[in-house]
């Protein structure tokens, strides 16, 4: 036994230099990547897991803008070159994968797709001053530096956009909340909207919380939210749970106003979900796939075609992350052969002064923090499919 | 030199070994960037395989909570780096985060062993099992923050913590801690690991270590020679938990936002250092860090399959097991390879 203890641990004592030394081969090749003629964009979101819908969305989205530019000409008529890579929702897995693609030549950076995962790789992308842009990384920490830039809306911004529209519109007296304080994401908006009601010509009267761990009955929450007297409920988390909300107010009987930010998109897609539920459900929202614009009804064929699915506003804030990168770019007049930082500060100062149009609203400008400027939507469900709420 | 301290020193050697390698690697610029980024986890992921190997191996009792530990450790270091980040310089700091986490980590696990320990049967498994569970939502429930006035507290919201508009949130819910200071490196990745084998190392040969791996053998010849049962038990496991927390102390430092949520702290990362420990060899520390080392690296460098790489990780960890494992296939190696004449082999005969 001893013996073979120590063959086994010289034989993996091997193993692992030879890990090590077949590690170094992918180093060699770094250098060759940037100096070719083309630009290399990388894109980081969970591709397997739980989350695997809203990596595998921003990947394919971005796959798509991708193959429009080159089919187009490129970007200053160079062609881009694109990979996408694994993090499983690991803010370590997702630091794994943005050096995995630096080592592949990565020069501008998508991703990552989720907050946390996002904020751990910025301190990485300053370290080495590389341009990023997330495009569905919202919560606060997201932009704390100058060189990353995001698409969607904010926590706090999304929060307060939907107090705001709660207000103006006088949706409600009483309002309830159900929101998951195991998420950075819901329980960012929900601080926020608390913060922002104050003041407002509404009441919060019950705020509710649940965990990933108990998501399945929420009878004790609607029923707080009941008898508090709310009649807008407010839910600021993703359409799974949310799908539960509804179904299971409806079995006890109460018909509040139903009120969801960007998660909720999705919800008529849940299986087994009766989609009748959902009239009269507000979201706010910056993409609807079955908007009729011609972008939209083009992007939709496309990704339905290629991937077999409805795309989400993930996919759409991916896809519009990559036509950002390319008008700032052109703006800025890069060439491949520039190093991944003075393509970062040049991009960078060109942020600020584009205005660009996509998929997730018709004008977008930014501000040197990182904040994108637009004009949040809102819909309202009404026979199945999203309608304007204006 | 006797027979254990030789294979102290090879282990120590093998660890000593790869560090001045990847070093030379690492100034030659022959190391890819994706390696050196997997450095220090696979640092840290060795130590808390060491310390659980104590528990499971040496001690004999199974603990399938003890990222638990390593979530204490990281959250009460990274919560006092980032309380003191602009008070104290960078090294002492560090030190005195290791020796806070590992203060944390060791404490919790002193009064988990309480009640616990004095138990026979499998009862630490399940009661580490719910630990790590319970810290797991504590911290997403907890909220400290700090301004003028000094630290607030509160396991409602962050609003409720009534802050000063100069405030500074440390601790904020499922949002965990962000930007805690980026000082743990390869180097002291190192010296944790190196530091953990010997206190581990030196323990299993002592008089305690002994008394320890009587007690796994069997409880009633180790009570009847007069062993305390129970303290050598809480002796080992808290050392145990103190190692882990050193682990958690340098996952803290390494990445930026911290939450404790199931990828990092929950059951299956608990399994997965203990998936380390069983293919290593129960009982065999050096065994441990390697392959900690192995099955860290696996998937990584696997990226190159995408997604099938899950697949060919789940096919090598079966086919790990079975070939270190399995009666037959030992019997069949020894017959196979025991007739090679490996060179180390005929020097022992020689000599």
């Amino acid at each position: 036994m001893k013996k073979f203890n120590k063959v086994v641990s010289t034989v993996m004592a091997s193993a692992l230099a030879m890990a090590m030394l077949a590690g170094c081969g992918d180093g060699a090749a770094q250098s060759a990547g940037s100096g070719s003629g083309s630009f290399k964009i990388g894109a980081i979101g969970p591709l397997t897991g739980a989350a695997a819908a809203y990596g595998n969305a921003v990947v394919n989205g971005a796959q798509i803008a991708v193959d429009e530019i080159n089919a187009a000409g490129g970007i200053n008529g160079y062609q881009i070159e694109y990979k996408g890579e694994d993090d499983e929702l690991n803010a370590e897995k997702s630091v794994n994968a943005y050096n995995s693609l630096k080592d592949w030549g990565m020069q501008v950076l998508v991703g990552s797709t989720t907050s946390a995962c996002s904020i751990a790789v910025s301190e990485n992308t300053k370290a080495d001053n590389m341009f990023q842009l997330t495009p569905s990384g919202s919560a606060e920490d997201c932009v704390k530096y100058d060189n990353v830039f995001r698409v969607c809306f904010s926590d706090p911004n999304q929060g307060i956009a939907s107090a705001q529209y709660i207000s103006d519109h006088n949706l409600a007296t009483k309002v309830g909340i159900i929101y998951d304080n195991s998420d950075v994401y819901s329980s960012g908006i929900y601080q926020k909207f608390v913060e922002e009601s104050a003041g407002k010509n509404y009441e919060v009267v019950s705020a509710e919380a649940y965990t990933q761990d108990n998501n399945t009955d929420f009878s004790v929450q609607l029923q707080k939210a009941k008898d508090a007297g709310a009649d807008l409920v407010f839910l600021p988390i993703y359409y799974s749970d949310a799908a539960l909300i509804l179904t299971q107010a409806n079995t006890m009987g109460y018909a509040p106003t139903f009120f969801g930010v960007d998660g909720m998109d999705g919800i008529l897609t849940v299986e087994n979900f009766d989609t009748s539920l959902a009239e009269g459900l507000m979201l706010l929202t910056p993409f609807a796939a079955d908007a009729t614009d011609d972008l939209t009804v083009n992007f939709v064929k496309k990704y339905k075609e290629k991937y077999g699915e409805t795309p989400n506003q993930f996919a759409a804030d991916a896809y519009d992350a990559v036509f950002i990168i390319k008008a700032a770019m052109e703006k800025a007049n890069v060439t491949p052969d520039m190093s991944v930082s003075d393509i970062c500060d040049a991009v960078k100062g060109a942020m600020v002064q584009i205005e660009a149009s996509g998929l997730t609203s018709a004008k977008m400008t930014w501000a040197a923090s990182g904040e994108p400027n637009k004009e949040p939507k809102a819909v309202v469900i009404k026979g199945g499919v999203y309608v304007s709420a204006e | 030199m006797n027979k254990t301290t030789k294979s102290n020193l090879i282990t120590y050697g093998i660890v000593i070994g790869a560090y001045i390698i990847v070093e030379i690697l690492m100034l030659t610029g022959n190391l890819s960037s994706h390696l050196k980024g997997l450095l220090v986890p696979m640092t840290y992921y060795a130590v808390i395989a060491v310390a659980l190997n104590l528990c499971v191996g040496i001690l004999g009792e199974l603990s399938i909570g003890h990222c638990g530990f390593m979530c204490i450790g990281a959250f009460s270091s990274a919560f006092f780096s980032r309380a003191t980040e602009n008070a104290i310089p960078t090294v002492p700091r560090f030190i005195l985060a290791f020796i806070i986490g590992i203060a944390f980590a060791a404490l919790f696990g002193f009064l988990i062993g309480i009640p616990v320990l004095r138990l026979k049967g499998d009862y630490l498994a399940i009661v580490t099992l719910a630990f790590g569970e319970i810290i797991k939502n504590v911290i997403n429930a907890l909220y400290i923050g700090i301004d003028g006035k000094g630290f607030h507290f509160t396991m409602k919201s962050s609003m409720d913590l009534g802050m000063e508009p100069d405030g500074d949130i440390i601790v904020n819910g499922a949002m965990g801690i962000t930007g805690t200071p980026h000082n743990s490196s390869f180097t002291v990745g190192i010296i944790v690991l190196l530091i953990a084998l010997f206190i581990v190392q030196n323990l299993v040969n002592s008089r305690d270590g002994r008394a320890i791996m009587a007690i796994r053998d069997n409880y009633i010849a180790a009570e009847s020679t007069g062993i305390n049962v129970t303290s050598y038990k809480m002796m080992a496991f808290t050392i145990s938990a103190a190692i882990a927390g050193a682990a958690g102390v340098l996952f803290s430092h390494n990445i930026t936002t911290l939450t404790a949520s199931s990828q990092y702290f929950g059951f299956n990362a608990s399994i997965m250092i203990l998936v380390y420990v069983v293919l290593g060899g129960i009982g065999n520390i050096r065994g441990s860090v390697i392959a900690a080392c192995i099955l860290y690296l696996l998937p990584e460098l696997l990226r190159g399959f995408n997604t099938y790489r899950m697949l060919i990780y789940s096919i090598v960890l079966i086919v790990m097991m079975i070939v270190n494992w399995s009666p037959k296939v030992i019997e069949w190696r020894k017959k196979t390879f025991g007739r090679i004449n490996l060179p180390w082999r005929r020097a022992k005969e020689v000599a």
